[in-house]
Formats: structure tokens, sequence, C-alpha cells
């Protein structure tokens, strides 16, 4: 089996965002950022699925962001991915565009499984693995916290509102991931320095004949409501007192 | 203009996000049907005829909607769309799960967890863990939205719309229900209880979890969650986690017992109208955002309270 996994740059998860002061969008510059949490999750459940033999084939990472999201894919060479392509834009990509891009991808690597993450933590979509198994007609394991091959099909136990749900899928498939699918791997420095030798593919959205132009227009980007710290109470006494007398209890 | 909403249930029963996605519906405008696509789910599509503001109720019986299977509800709702001009889903797992297979097949850019309908293509949706409010017009013909619950009032039960049944598509589909875990509790569901009681990765085991605050919940009735810290070292299950991936909620009483606060926590219990803390951690980020913070040990505090109230 092969196994694609989409990868996407992002501002790193302990760096809290600011807005622009004009209301445009957040304010990147000369902020660190990493590869999505749940990017980092999928490519570790693709190279654990190596370790085991359940992938005996290639895992090929695809990332679709500026010429910095080349970090992001060695980042998942080191971790045992064996080879990547760039889709090479500065625009921001809407998921939909992402998964017409990924889907001509697949078109051309065939992999048997696509493993992204469930949303990523910029704008919070959660949209991109649902409409690529959409565009492709293959069923789709969304939120998974397990993936086991059986047979000649995928089993996926997710997570959902009400605790867990085990699916059976046909392969090829899509496999969002969850939190709890694994803990992702440090990468060691043998293999930082193995990953800058691995091949990167440099390509364009056009090279794929999608149009990425957005479909959503962004208006403004606000600050949320603040919320202002209340008061400390001294001890229980005080703080049933406090909720009494706020209605609350 | 007409809208479809997808009803969001348990067969039996209609879950309240449903109620609460077609008042956004409402503030988008036009007809509203519900779809109840689901296994001996009358009972569901009842309920649903109920909610006001609803004109009717597709019925449709399907073994493969028992457990709401992405694949089937593609094929069953991509047809329905040439009635309509918005599809809104509860942005619930299910919701999460099913919308954007149906606006990748309707060629549409998905508008996910809105909080706030402005006009009829224009929305409100949090971004960065609700760190940032940003507002998005849709040039798509359709629109494809998923409604946070927290930000909407469910509507009332007082309508009387009609049920029609509808024929489910032919299956096989490429994916099949195996098995579920679902938790069963007589406490109020998170997403929706009126109170809530979450407890971090300070209660440090999942026997003091369940010790100190199964019963701090009981008795103030409320329903209880946890941090993704306390999530993932295993001293809750996953279905409590709040939080940006987890589950959001805004209850009126919300009781953070040994979380620090990290955002991605805040962003799924920052909009709750009164929030304790208790944490023995001066410092700890939750007190930024608390209305009572108490300062002290939760092995000792979370009893006491718990008797005295």
């Amino acid at each position: 089996m092969k196994v694609l996994v989409p990868v996407k740059r992002v501002i790193d998860p302990n760096v809290r965002p600011r807005v622009k002061a004009d209301g445009s969008g957040v304010d990147l510059a000369n902020i660190k950022m990493a590869m999505n949490p749940f990017c980092e999750i999928a490519v570790e459940e693709a190279v654990r699925m190596k370790e085991k033999g359940v992938a005996t084939g290639e895992i090929v990472l695809v990332s679709i962001g500026p010429a910095q999201a080349q970090e992001t894919i060695r980042v998942g060479l080191a971790m045992g991915a064996d080879r990547g392509i760039l889709v090479q834009t500065d625009a921001a990509v809407e998921p939909l565009a992402v998964a017409k891009i990924l889907a001509k991808i697949v078109d051309s690597e065939k992999p048997d499984i696509v493993i992204t993450g469930k949303q990523s933590i910029d704008d919070d979509c959660n949209q991109t693995g649902q409409m690529l198994a959409a565009l492709l007609g293959w069923p789709q394991g969304a939120f998974a916290s397990a993936v086991a091959k059986d047979g000649d099909k995928l089993s996926v136990t997710r997570e959902v509102d009400g605790g867990l749900q085990t699916v059976s899928l046909n392969l090829p498939a899509v496999v969002t991931t969850d939190l709890r699918l694994n803990e992702p791997r440090f990468a060691s420095l043998p293999n930082i320095m193995k990953a800058k030798k691995k091949p990167i593919d440099m390509k364009t959205p056009a090279d794929y004949g999608v149009d990425t132009a957005p479909r959503l227009a962004v208006v403004k980007v606000a600050e949320p409501k603040k919320r202002e710290a209340g008061e400390k109470v001294a001890d229980v006494d005080s703080l049933i007192a406090k909720l009494k007398s706020a209605g609350a209890i | 203009m007409a809208v479809l909403v997808f009803a969001e249930h348990s067969n039996a029963a209609l879950n309240d996000a449903t109620a609460k996605t077609v008042a956004a519906a409402q503030a988008f405008g036009g007809d509203i049907d519900v779809l109840v696509a689901g296994h001996n789910a009358s009972a569901a599509a009842q309920a649903a005829a109920k909610l006001s503001g609803v004109r009717k109720v597709i019925h449709v019986e399907g073994e493969a909607f028992s457990h709401a299977l992405a694949e089937a509800v593609e094929a069953l709702v991509v047809p329905m769309m040439g009635g309509y001009d918005a599809f809104f889903a509860p942005a619930t797992t299910t919701g999460k799960n099913v919308a954007p297979r149906i606006a990748a097949k309707l060629d549409v850019m998905q508008v996910s967890e809105i909080t706030r309908v402005i006009d009829a293509s224009t929305f409100e949706r949090p971004i960065y863990a609700g760190n940032a409010i940003m507002t998005v017009k849709s040039s798509d013909a359709k629109k494809v939205v998923t409604v946070r619950g927290t930000a909407f009032k469910a509507v009332e039960s007082s309508g009387s719309a009609s049920v029609e049944t509808a024929a489910a598509p032919a299956g096989p589909f490429k994916s099949a229900f195996v098995s579920e875990e679902i938790a069963k509790s007589d406490r109020p569901e998170l997403a929706s209880a009126k109170r809530v009681v979450s407890g971090g990765r300070a209660l440090a085991s999942a026997d003091q979890f369940n010790a100190l605050i199964l019963p701090l919940a009981d008795k103030l009735g409320a329903g209880v969650g946890a941090s993704r810290a306390a999530v993932d070292a295993g001293y809750a299950p996953n279905d409590y986690q709040v939080g940006q991936t987890g589950k959001v909620v805004a209850p009126e009483l919300y009781v953070a017992v040994g979380i620090s606060g990290a955002i991605q926590h805040l962003a799924g219990m920052k909009d709750s109208k009164i929030i304790v803390a208790i944490n023995k951690d001066e410092e700890a980020p939750i007190f930024q955002i608390a209305d009572y913070a108490l300062v002290g040990d939760l092995f000792k505090v979370v009893p006491e309270l718990t008797e005295k109230l």
C-alpha cells in the first residue's frame, strides 16, 4: 500500500495569534510557523503503517503553500516519509481548491490511502479530507482514533460526539486524524540529515489546472469580545455565596 | 429561497443541535425543510415537524442512515439540492463529517461553524481557536454551512409541519458501520447542558477524576467535560473533551477544576455565562477569564464544595 499525506504550514500552536490593526487578517509576519499538529499525526500514522509492514509502498507528502512550506515537508521527511511535492503558491488556498489539487495528485500518484489532519489550527475549517473523498468517490474515516487493515478493507475507529464509532471502508480510502490516533515522534538528528537528501518536486496550482480563486471573500477579521478577569474568592463558602447572589445556583 | 436543514438525531429522539440549526436557517431566510435520514426514525421525524418555522420534514428510511454514513448522506442530499439554495448542518461530529462531501460535490466552498448570519451570503465564524472572528462573504450560488450550536438559541417546538417520506438512495456504499461505544449516562449532554463541570490534568488519575468531578457534577445537575490533557492522559473519555477541536460549550455555569487554561481549551468554553476556576496555581491562564477564581488545592476544595452545595 502506498500512502499520501497532505501537510500544512500553519502558525505554531503555542503562539497566540494577533489580529492585524486594519482588520484584514491575522498578523503572521515574523511569527514562528510549524506543521499543523493534526498533519503531524497523519505523517506519524503513515510511518507507523510502514514500520508495521501494513504500508509497503512509498509515503508521499504534499504541501500547498509558499516556498517555506518546503521546511514543513522536510519535517515530515525526517519523520520517515519518502518524498515530497510542493505545490507552490503565495495566495491563500481554500479547502475546496486544496481538495481539487490533491484529487489531481491522487490521480497520478495512485495511493491506496490518503491520511489528512482533521482540521488545521488556523482556519479551523475541518473540510479538506471529506471534500477530497467526495471528489474521488472514495469512502472516508473522519476523526480517526485507530486505523487497522482488515483483509482488503480498512477499519477506522472514529471519535464522535457520544463516544467512539467503528466503520469499515473499501480501499482506496481517505482517513482524517483526531488527537488520540498517535503521538508523533521527534525526528532524530541522523534522520533530519537524511531528509535533506530526499526529493521534493516543485509544482504550481496551474500544473494541475485548478483555479484557486477564493470563493469566500474576507470582509473583516476582528478580535473576539474580551472577557475580563473576575474576582478572587477566599474559600468555598464565599464562592457559594457569590454564585448564589449571581443566580448561578 | 429555500434551505435544507440536516437533522442530528438518535432515530428515537431529535438532538437539540437541530433546533439551533433551524434558528440559524431562519436568520438566513426562506422556506426551511428538515431532512431526517435515519433507521426507524419516525419519532425523530415527528419531533422535527414540531420545530417552529419549519415548512416540511423529509423523512428518509435506510439502514445506511442508522449511523449517518457520510457516503450515503452525500448520495441522498446532492440530488435534492436542485430545489434548495442552502444546506445547513449542525457543527456536530455528524454534520462535520457529511457537509464537506456535499459541498465538494456541489462545487461550493463550505462555511464552517458559523456563529452569526449577517445576510444570505455573509457569515461570521471563529478562526484560530476563537482568537479571531472572521466575516466572510460567499460568492457561491448555493451555500453549504455548518452551525455552531452555542451561538444560536433553539427554536421552540410549537409548530406542526407536514412529514413527507422520500426514497433512500440505492447502495451499496463504500463504507459500512461496524460498531459503536456510546457512553450511557443520566447526566445532561455536555454540548447542551446548562451547567458543566470540567476536570483537568491536575486530577492526576481516572479514579480521582471520577471521585471528585462526578459527585460535584451530580450535585449541580451538570454535564461533565475535560481538558485535552486529561483526555490524553486517559482520565476521561474522548467525548468529554472541551476545546478548539473537541466540543464547544456555553453553559450558564462552567466550573473548571485543575485546568490551567490553554488557548485550545478556552476556545471551547469562553462564551460560558459564569466561569468558576479552581486551581492551585495562582498564575494559571484560566484565572484571566474566570468570574470567580478560587486558588487552592482541588483535592480539599472540591469535596468541600460538593458537600456544601
